[in-house]
């Protein structure tokens, strides 16, 4: 029992990571909370279970293309929401961020009705045993699929011109930019890759759950971001960790208040603020006078 | 009479250090500058002397009290004001409104003395008001108390930082690159009212690279070079010190009057 | 009559919020959570305890203020924006927590509360709440609320505490909060968590971007919109009304992009407000 609880976490957990990505690459390069990344989330399933349902795709290639179409998504938030409130007071993007997320929640809510949705995704489901460990092939999938992901992040960053030019930027961008490095267009990198990792947790939760609704971003992105601040907000590493730790403590947390299951990850957020506002991972930032 | 005293100084970014073990003496009623090349430190040696930064390692005494781990606002309270390099004004508020803030830790009302306005609280803001008015005729700043601090031209932007500084009441004044961006008129009027300043008893540090104004009013420059001190002493010493030459060569020569 | 009367709550709402987003900088995601426990508060304090109305009123708003303190420390404590992050998920777990508590009344809510509100007695206190929070503003407590917003450096080196400054906005922002909430609920006379939801909060926030960030008296304008708003669209179409929210999220984009300063722009009052200070501070 302990051990699927904990098996549970981690599957729920690896999902929370790749959101919290998405959270801390933008923050990391543009210092904004991109509200609308929980509906990139929600969009990304929709679109992995229209190319299920619709097109009767194989289940990979319904989640390459909604990685692609999330990633769409998110670079053109950017370009319409954010880009023209660059020069502006801190808290206009802001303000505009949590705007597009009204607009998307509500536009797909009146387009495609309050109503969850099965996600036929055609896997087989089976249950796997592992000496005394058992656990359904869906969760393996899942956290394998992250695991991957993952993995090409972090090949991503660390080895390529892209990856040196997000990471440049993100330490100091007018430095960067008198380097010879497109400020835009490693702004769009990041909104794009963020956004496919956020559209990706969207089909494997819309999977897992076998289901899909317009609201279902609103917990899961308040949670990666609690994630990316428990791992230390703008550090990547630090993202997957904390999306981890997060399934694991809210499985096990559940177990003994099951009514308040959403409110653990508030706990962990406050918590985190109080004592370690850099989270576990972060470094502290000086901010230039 | 030392006023402040920073020893062994040291701040360490990310791994590389923007100053190291730098020693800084600052005697009541001097006017003390520090000069360097662009990176050598000077503003980070402001940003630990103010609290933005905490140090490294090192120890800050003003007026013998330890102040190295004060936030910024308690440092203003115990009397050191400054300005910023790149002016950080309050631009939608009125020039007035600007130095009645400068005046925030030398009064006392609470929202609930504001809201009930008794005549304590009336009293205060007509003070508040006079002296505010008083320190912008000082700065030369009293015809346009009621413009936008954003509408104002440059030079003026910088003199109303100073008004600012002022206003707080301090007994050590450090001022970030004052003349940067003026003209010599400007620069003039600048030399002047820091003069002003002295005369009145208070005690100024000063970053600059017009060395027409550094040679002119201070009474001994420290100078910095990639983190180090590298001289400290009266004017006449530091424009013959070798070291201090070399550290400026490929710039402009300090006889030429500008080094920047 | 009685839209007249929300009208007025809305208008304490929008101007309370504008003191902690507009004046001071702060995005907060949940201000209807203050306003809900306000109205909680208010609520049983009269129903199981028999205070009177204007005690229930004030306690409320006390036990708002209360948790926006509790809320504020953690959050505005830090520079970057958790406190927009930290009111969301405080509100959906009040909401949470309200749904799932015996005396509360869970998601029945609370029945049975006396109608006590009325256009008069909103007017007043809106007046009262705009009175106080002029006051508020023209002193030396407002002022440091603005140089937050401007520059909060430049704040800190002026020797303004930033963190208690910011506090002390987001506190009162909830007290006013709560004390519309209490009115709500005696103006209903029933009363359920999802009153209060987030949407309400993010059309509390509508208001105040819409009337411009910084202006009480924009925040008003706004309120006014927002609140008539849904009845004219239920004239034109009543679908149009029910997913009036796709609206509110594209009138926040919009409104950053295009008119940051809100339908009553800042240089009009701009044009009116020099001359009234020239009477005065003109020697």
């Amino acid at each position: 029992m302990f051990f699927e609880q904990l098996l549970n976490g981690l599957t729920l957990g690896s999902t929370y990571s790749l959101i919290a990505l998405g959270y801390t690459m933008v923050y990391g390069i543009l210092e904004l909370i991109n509200f609308a990344h929980s509906e990139i989330y929600m969009i990304g399933a929709f679109i992995g279970l229209i190319m299920v349902s619709v097109y009767k795709l194989p289940f990979v290639l319904a989640l390459l293309i909604s990685m692609a179409g999330s990633c769409i998504v998110g670079i053109t938030i950017e370009k319409i929401a954010y880009k023209p409130l660059r020069k502006s007071s801190r808290i206009a993007p802001l303000i505009s961020a949590i705007g597009v997320s009204i607009f998307l929640q509500n536009a797909v809510l009146m387009l495609a009705g309050p109503q969850a949705r099965p996600f036929p995704s055609g896997l087989n489901v089976t249950s796997l045993r592992f000496g005394p460990l058992r656990m359904s092939s869906l969760q393996l999938l899942i956290l394998l699929v992250s695991i991957v992901l993952m993995i090409v992040l972090h090949f991503l960053m660390q080895k390529t011109k892209l990856g040196q030019a997000m990471r440049a930027t993100a330490q100091d961008k007018e430095a960067a930019q008198l380097m010879g490095i497109k400020i835009d267009q490693v702004i769009s990198f990041t909104f794009a890759i963020g956004s496919a990792l956020g559209g990706a947790a969207g089909v494997l939760v819309g999977v897992y759950f076998d289901s899909v609704n317009p609201t279902m971003g609103f917990f899961p992105g308040l949670k990666g971001f609690v994630a990316a601040v428990l791992g230390g907000i703008g550090s990547i590493p630090g993202a997957m960790l904390g999306g981890l730790i997060l399934g694991l403590v809210e499985m096990l947390g559940a177990v003994y208040m099951s009514r308040y299951k959403d409110a653990i990850a508030f706990a962990v957020l406050i918590f985190i603020l109080l004592l370690k506002p850099t989270g576990l991972l972060g470094r502290r930032v000086q901010e230039k006078v | 009479m030392k006023l402040l005293e920073g020893t062994n100084l040291t701040m360490v970014f990310g791994g590389l250090s923007a100053l190291n073990s730098v020693d800084i003496t600052i005697n009541q009623g001097e006017v003390l500058s520090v000069i360097g090349p662009n990176g050598a430190g000077k503003t980070t040696l402001f940003n630990l002397l103010t609290g933005v930064y905490t140090p490294t390692a090192g120890v800050i005494r003003f007026r013998k009290k330890e102040i190295k781990n004060l936030k910024p606002y308690e440092i203003t309270k115990m009397g050191i004001a400054r300005t910023f390099q790149n002016i950080r004004l309050f631009g939608e508020m009125t020039v007035l409104d600007n130095v009645i803030i400068g005046q925030h830790c030398r009064t006392k009302t609470g929202v609930f003395g504001a809201i009930l306005k008794t005549p304590a609280v009336r009293k205060e803001e007509a003070l508040v008001k006079e002296k505010a008015m008083d320190v912008l005729k000082f700065v030369g700043l009293d015809d346009v108390y009621n413009e936008k601090a954003k509408n104002l031209p440059y030079g003026k932007q910088r003199r109303l930082e100073l008004a600012r500084a002022l206003a707080t009441d301090p007994e050590l004044i450090l001022l970030d690159e004052p003349a940067a961006g003026m003209n010599p008129q400007e620069t003039n009027e600048l030399i002047e009212l820091i003069e002003k300043l002295n005369d009145m008893g208070k005690t100024v540090l000063l970053i600059e690279h017009d060395m027409k104004l550094v040679m002119g009013i201070s009474k001994r420059i420290m100078v910095l070079d990639y983190g180090r001190k590298i001289a400290d002493g009266p004017p006449e010493e530091i424009r013959n010190n070798e070291k201090v030459i070399k550290a400026y060569l490929g710039e402009a020569t300090l006889k030429e009057g500008k080094a920047c | 009559m009685q839209i007249l009367t929300v009208i007025m709550i809305n208008s304490i709402l929008a101007v309370s919020l504008n003191l902690v987003t507009g004046y001071t900088g702060q995005l907060s995601l949940g201000h209807a959570t203050f306003m809900s426990l306000g109205a909680y508060a208010a609520t049983l304090l009269t129903l199981k305890l028999d205070f009177p109305f204007v005690a229930s009123l004030i306690l409320g708003a006390i036990v708002a203020a209360f948790f926006g303190f509790i809320i504020g420390v953690p959050t505005l404590r830090l520079k970057g924006d958790y406190l927009a992050i930290a009111t969301l998920g405080f509100g959906e777990i009040t909401k949470n927590i309200l749904l799932n508590l015996e005396f509360t009344g869970g998601p029945m809510g609370l029945r049975g509360i006396p109608k006590v509100t009325n256009i008069y007695i909103a007017t007043i206190v809106l007046l009262l709440v705009i009175f106080s929070l002029n006051r508020i503003m023209s002193s030396r407590v407002g002022k440091s609320f603005i140089a937050i917003r401007e520059d909060e450096l430049a704040a800190e080196a002026m020797g303004i505490n930033t963190t208690k400054f910011k506090i002390l906005a987001f506190t009162i922002g909830a007290f006013y909060a709560g004390i519309a909430g209490g009115l709500y609920a005696f103006l209903f006379r029933y009363i359920n968590p999802k009153d209060f939801g987030f949407m309400k909060s993010i059309e509390i926030l509508c208001m105040v971007v819409l009337g411009g960030m910084g202006n009480t008296y924009g925040a008003i304008l706004g309120a006014l919109f927002i609140t008539l708003l849904p009845e004219l669209l239920r004239i034109v179409s009543p679908a149009i009304a029910q997913y009036r929210m796709v609206l509110y999220g594209l009138l926040l984009v919009i409104m950053m992009i295009v008119q940051p300063e809100g339908i009553i722009s800042g240089s009009l009052l701009d044009k009116i407000k020099p001359k009234k200070k020239m009477e005065k501070g003109g020697q």
